[in-house]
């Protein structure tokens, strides 16, 4: 399940959630990202989505991450917004029979995210607001998987 | 037809939504009526990563465009 939420969301009761009643799955991973406080240098993240386009487009990777790792299940929840440091970004969440396929899966969805999900990040701080835009490193994460 | 300005873009422009009535017939000519009213604008929508959706559905290239097309601009992107 793919959800764009407006508001702080709670990671941990979305994974109560997820995990509940699976019988067959051997294996869940998850990932919370937090926003950065950056020792104040970040006062507040503002995402930027195309709603309609944005859940489709992640839906289209989780699905082929599905197929590619095997997974039985997925869900992701990423915040739009503003979001003020600590807070949960994104969760992502996978189950599979066997844990492999669950971490490597989880892995790969959050480089997707990072550098290919339609959201436009600003990051507000003392000196104004600037645009974030993928770095080297995410690029080069994403290339990690063909 | 709607057009949509995403990210840094819509700073740039200083507006993120436009109706445009009568509508450009394709891409290229919605590009060279944004450049005659914005010149910075449309040097940063050929930009690096700047790409184009039509009824939300990413176009390469040339296209035609109908009167009530949704054409959103995207620069790139960074979630997570």
């Amino acid at each position: 399940m793919i959800r764009l939420a407006d508001a702080p969301f709670d990671p941990a009761a979305e994974l109560g959630r997820f995990c509940a009643g699976r019988t067959e799955s051997g294996a869940v991973a998850s990932f919370i990202g937090i926003a950065r406080g950056e020792q104040g240098q970040a006062t507040a993240l503002e995402l930027e989505a195309y709603p309609g386009f944005t859940e489709a487009e992640i839906a289209r990777c989780a699905e082929a991450a599905a197929a590619r790792f095997s997974l039985q299940d997925v869900l992701i929840v990423h915040r739009w917004g503003r979001i003020a440091p600590g807070e949960p970004i994104v969760l992502v969440a996978t189950a599979s029979a066997h844990r492999r396929e669950a971490f490597e899966a989880c892995d790969y969805l959050m480089d997707y995210l990072k550098s290919r999900a339609p959201f436009w990040k600003k990051e507000h701080g003392p000196a104004g607001p600037r645009w974030v835009e993928p770095t080297a490193r995410d690029l080069d994460d994403l290339a990690r998987w063909g | 037809m709607r057009v949509l300005l995403f990210g840094r873009l819509g700073d740039i422009a200083g507006w993120r939504e436009r109706t445009l009535d009568p509508a450009p017939a394709s891409l290229a000519a919605l590009k060279a009526m944004l450049a005659r009213e914005d010149l910075p604008l449309a040097q940063a929508l050929d930009g690096p990563g700047v790409q184009a959706a039509v009824d939300k559905r990413i176009v390469r290239g040339e296209t035609t465009l109908a009167d009530s097309a949704e054409v959103a601009f995207l620069p790139p992107m960074s979630g997570g």
